[in-house]
């Protein structure tokens, strides 16, 4: 009895490590995105952008990926990186931006956890107004306390130390570009890892129905606290990079607009494969800049127009190329089980 | 004296509020759709208003069916032509389609309308204040205490007296077995929406004046609205009630007694209303 | 110069061989050379969605209207103008401004809606050396945040102070203040008291009003209850209109309490449809679109028939400052390096559809009239008629340190 389970237990864990193998076309995306460094030399700064707002929607998307929670206020955690970042650079408390990035990261995930035990309760619909209430009050409490924030003005006199004490961050975006590349990376590697864990596991489980899976054993609340806790240390982190690369941040990161936009992106891309929010950020920054050149005023119509497009069309249709190399993945996993077991099936 | 007209302010923001946010509560609570877009049907009924009273001359009393009517029209298209497709869809979905929504009604206003604020001409007996044994009383919130008063009335009325508000409210509590007993649930949910839009636009005729009419008004407002469906809760009419007057007393008198304390008061009150009662302050249902 | 670089290249090319090649090379290249040398590049970022649009729509109007007016051409120069929308958020202008300056190689950074784009972009223009003018942003400080940047809109002291000593002139004593709770209001206020209570007047309460804020009446009922002299109002333009419906409403119209401030209040964008309740407001500003000069009138007349609607304030910070960058040009004679321009910027003085102004030379902020005026209507239509005038005034919050 004991030997079958064992048996059984070996082989989840084979097929777990499995599915975590990486596919070809993930090598391809991470040679394409370390190669733009020298392809597109005039681009830096717009791409930094695209890369901090990638790890923004990662952060969305192991929450709302994975674990199925909808907010409307992720901003918050994003904001609350920006400003712990901001303000260790201005006092000079941290001075190495590396350093400071991880302690504005560690900043977001109080607040993240603090925060999680006000969101876990309730209908999305609670969560929806919960998450959007708490950076609304951030956002007040920022004007409110002016004199350590800057206030509307927005926090002044940021210097960012150069990076490693060796790198100093150029107008052209060059070093800030690759720094924001090579962070998004090891997040990335951190936020895989994560998900294909059982841990990962038991958060789609959750997500797929939180009854069946407090059923089997799993402690829901527990789970959702915890990939609460780790998505507002990576809006954190992309938060504190985005102050970092502009050397400046203003009330403006945790407005209601761009906790809607993060939504866009995480849509663009797609949910619940960690590229959504990569590929979302290229698309949608890609497209606004295009867009905004010829109707400055007008953008956020057409972006408006393919956020209705992409519900109408169906998200589910839209990610199917994505289902069909999993699926492709599940497939040949049971042939080497059939094969395995001698062809029996 | 002051408390009275605190008070009285406060009661008219919160009718205001309520007639803004009616629509939601009922589409949310009978369709469980979450219509972030609602404010956009408040600013298609303030604008129609202000073109009519404005640019074609017609009375401001008269324009105010007009724009329930326009907001309803829009509301029973958008519903018969996109919202019915979302129905079986996810929060998510829900969410996203309508703040698509939101942006395109944005920029589509300040594209015709142009991006100022603007103003819908008051009559001059709406104007100023009349004084009723001492206490100052605008005559502007006086016509939205009663207007919103008789509208409270009424919609109470079709949903407990009529019949179509029994064919509702069955609907509301088994969506299949309301279908099963014939009642056809989609004319009942499309005639519901167009109700609920063209309250909405109702709500934002009589804003204008006192809320600013501009085309960011459905992002501005959303969250009020928001607010208020949430914390009444969306299983009865009485709870988003409640919650309007709530709210309404509790921002004008705690602008007025402690200004300092900012706007976050609000939202603190939603976020501890929210985790005391998940559901709403005056719901019944466990879950949905 | 460039030209005789690119024909010795072109003549390198030409001895490997290659005579339409090194013809078409050389002709390319000169060129191109050319063009970079004779564009002078504008990057105008302003906020043309969200809740700022209306300043960005006036000052973008207002600069292509001057460039349809002077022509695009400046002491053999072509004026290549770049619109951006920046929707009033600080990040975003920072990025616009750094890639404007970056990869379209701008001249000059121009614009900015609200104080903190302003400043956003300060680092740029002093790390670029690249010229950044103010068209719209009223803080103080912002000049000395960079030797690039010149301002051609207004500060807010300027306006707050002025209407500060009218008042006191007027027997205006115990004043209520009502104002924005964020840094311009605080600019407004402070400057306003400062003023205030040297001359001996009393600012009973201050009121700190939400910036999102519906609903102003708690907040008039406050101010109604302290029984002041005047109401001192500072806003964003925008929601004066709202106000001053409340203002009306709550029977304040009626009572004895001025409203005084400065001229966002009654901006020219929107008092047209605020109705009567204006009538009456005293305030303290640079323009009004009713200003009576023959310059003003034309640049009134042709701004309506071009656009269809009312220039304001923000939209002569656009036109002076388009005028700003031209005047320069004609001065250095077509150069057009940061360091070149700025100086030829400073001291330049010119009239303007508002009247007189000038650029300081050591502050590089506007000195021009303040005007106090009064909600009047003339033809049927309200307008800020001015009735007194405060001569080249500068920058107060600088003067006084």
């Amino acid at each position: 009895m004991s030997e079958l389970v064992n048996e059984s237990v070996k082989e989840i864990r084979r097929d777990l490590t499995y599915l975590a193998h990486w596919r070809t076309w993930e090598y391809v995306f991470w040679i394409v995105a370390f190669a733009s460094i020298f392809v597109l030399p005039g681009h830096y700064l717009i791409l930094t952008e695209i890369a901090w707002l990638a790890l923004f929607a990662l952060s969305l998307d192991l929450l709302l990926g994975y674990a199925g929670v909808i907010s409307l206020g992720h901003a918050a955690y994003f904001g609350f990186g920006a400003y712990a970042a901001g303000l260790l650079a201005k006092h000079g408390i941290i001075a190495e931006p590396v350093l400071a990035l991880l302690a504005a990261g560690f900043a977001a995930m109080l607040l993240g956890f603090a925060t999680s035990f006000l969101v876990m309760r309730g209908s999305d619909l609670t969560r929806l107004m919960v998450t959007l209430g708490i950076s609304l009050v951030l956002r007040e409490l920022a004007n409110r306390y002016s004199n350590i924030t800057g206030g509307f003005d927005g926090l002044q006199g940021v210097i960012i130390n150069p990076l490693l004490g060796r790198f100093e961050f150029d107008i052209y975006g060059k070093v800030s570009y690759i720094y924001c590349l090579v962070v998004l990376f090891v997040m990335f590697l951190i936020a895989r890892r994560i998900v294909h864990s059982p841990f990962g596991l038991s958060l789609r489980a959750i997500r797929n129905n939180p009854l069946r899976a407090s059923a089997v054993g799993i402690p829901v609340n527990l789970r959702l606290i915890a990939i609460y806790t780790i998505a507002a240390f990576y809006a954190g982190v992309a938060g504190a990079l985005s102050t970092q690369t502009t050397a400046f941040t203003s009330l403006d990161v945790f407005s209601f607009d761009r906790s809607a936009d993060l939504l866009l992106v995480l849509i663009i891309g797609g949910t619940g494969y960690l590229y959504g929010g990569i590929i979302g950020a290229v698309l949608f920054k890609v497209l606004q800049d295009v867009i905004s050149s010829f109707t400055p005023q007008y953008w956020q119509f057409w972006i408006g127009l393919i956020l209705v497009l992409i519900v109408l069309a169906g998200r589910e249709r839209m990610s199917r190329w994505f289902d069909m190399t999993r699926r492709t993945a599940l497939v040949t996993l049971g042939l080497q089980r059939i094969l395995q077991r001698g062809g029996k099936l | 004296m002051t408390i009275l007209t605190v008070l009285f302010d406060g009661i008219a923001a919160g009718m205001l509020l309520f007639v803004l946010a009616s629509g939601l509560a009922v589409t949310l609570g009978l369709m469980n759709f979450v219509n972030l877009a609602h404010g956009a049907f408040a600013m298609a009924g303030g604008y129609i208003c202000v073109v009519v009273v404005n640019r074609w001359g017609m009375p401001f009393l008269a324009a105010l069916p007009v724009a329930f009517l326009f907001s309803a029209m829009i509301g029973a298209l958008m519903e018969r032509t996109l919202y019915c497709h979302l129905y079986g869809r996810s929060h998510l979905d829900q969410v996203l389609f309508t703040v698509g929504l939101v942006f395109m009604s944005i920029t589509g206003v300040d594209y015709v309308m142009g991006s100022s604020q603007v103003f819908i001409d008051i009559p001059k007996y709406l104007q100023g204040q009349i004084e009723v044994f001492g206490l100052g009383m605008s005559r502007y919130r006086l016509l939205i205490i009663l207007l919103c008063s008789l509208i409270t009335v009424a919609v109470q009325l079709i949903l407990t007296k009529t019949r179509f508000g029994s064919r509702l409210r069955a609907s509301v509590d088994d969506t299949r077995v309301a279908s099963g007993l014939g009642i056809n649930v989609n004319t009942v949910f499309a005639l519901t929406f167009a109700f609920g839009s063209g309250l909405a636009g109702l709500g934002g005729a009589l804003g204008a004046e006192i809320l600013g009419l501009d085309p960011t008004f459905p992002l501005k407002f959303l969250i009020y609205i928001m607010i208020v469906v949430t914390v009444g809760g969306t299983s009865s009419i009485t709870g988003p009630f409640l919650a309007s007057l709530l709210l309404g007393i509790g921002d004008v008198a705690g602008k007025y007694y402690v200004p300092k304390f900012g706007a976050f008061a609000i939202y603190a009150m939603m976020i501890v209303i929210l985790i005391w009662r998940p559901h709403g302050l005056f719901s019944r249902a466990v879950s949905k | 110069m460039v030209t005789r670089i690119s024909a010795s290249k072109a003549s390198g090319i030409f001895n490997r061989g290659g005579l339409a090649a090194a013809a078409f090379a050389a002709l390319g290249l000169s060129v191109s050379a050319a063009q970079a040398q004779e564009t002078v590049k504008i990057g105008l970022i302003v906020p043309m969605t969200g809740q700022q649009a209306s300043t960005g729509k006036q000052i973008v109007s207002a600069v292509k209207l001057y460039m349809l007016q002077k022509g695009e051409t400046v002491a053999g120069k072509k004026i290549e103008l770049i619109v951006k929308d920046d929707g009033a958020i600080p990040d975003n202008t920072k990025r616009i401004a750094q890639e404007l300056i970056v990869n379209d190689k701008v001249n000059v950074i121009a614009g900015f809606g609200i104080t903190p784009t302003a400043l956003a972009a300060a680092p740029l223009a002093t790390q670029a050396k690249v010229p950044e003018v103010v068209m719209a942003a009223g803080t103080s400080i912002i000049t000395e945040r960079s030797p690039y940047i010149v301002r051609t809109s207004f500060t807010l002291p300027q306006s707050s102070t002025i209407i500060a000593d009218w008042a006191l002139k007027n027997g205006i004593k115990k004043v209520v203040a009502l104002v924005s709770d964020y840094a311009p209001g605080h600019d407004a206020l402070n400057s306003f008291k400062a003023t205030l209570t040297a001359g001996g007047g009393q600012l009973v309460e201050e009121i700190k009003v939400p910036l999102a804020n519906p609903d102003f009446a708690p907040f008039l009922q406050r101010a109604k209850d302290a029984a002041p002299d005047a109401l001192f109002i500072f806003v964003p333009s925008g929601q004066g209109g709202t106000l001053m419906k409340q203002f009306a409403e709550r029977g304040l119209d009626k009572s004895n309490i001025k409203v005084i401030g400065p001229g966002d209040l009654t901006d020219d964008d929107l008092l047209p449809n605020m109705g009567d309740a204006a009538l009456g407001i005293v305030t303290a500003h640079l323009y009004s679109a009713n200003h009576p000069s023959a310059m003003n009138k034309a640049y009134v007349a042709a701004f309506q028939k071009a656009y269809d609607f009312r220039p304001n304030f923000m939209s002569v910070g656009g036109y002076d400052g388009m005028h700003l960058i031209y005047e320069a040009l004609k001065k250095t004679g077509g150069k057009a390096d940061g360091d070149s321009l700025i100086a030829a910027m400073k001291g330049l003085k010119w009239e303007s559809p508002r009247g007189p102004i000038s650029i300081d030379p050591e502050t590089r902020d506007i000195v021009q009239n303040i005007y106090i005026r009064k909600v009047e209507k003339v033809n049927g239509q309200l307008f800020n008629v001015e009735f007194a005038t405060f001569e080249a005034v500068k920058d107060p919050g600088k003067a006084k340190k």
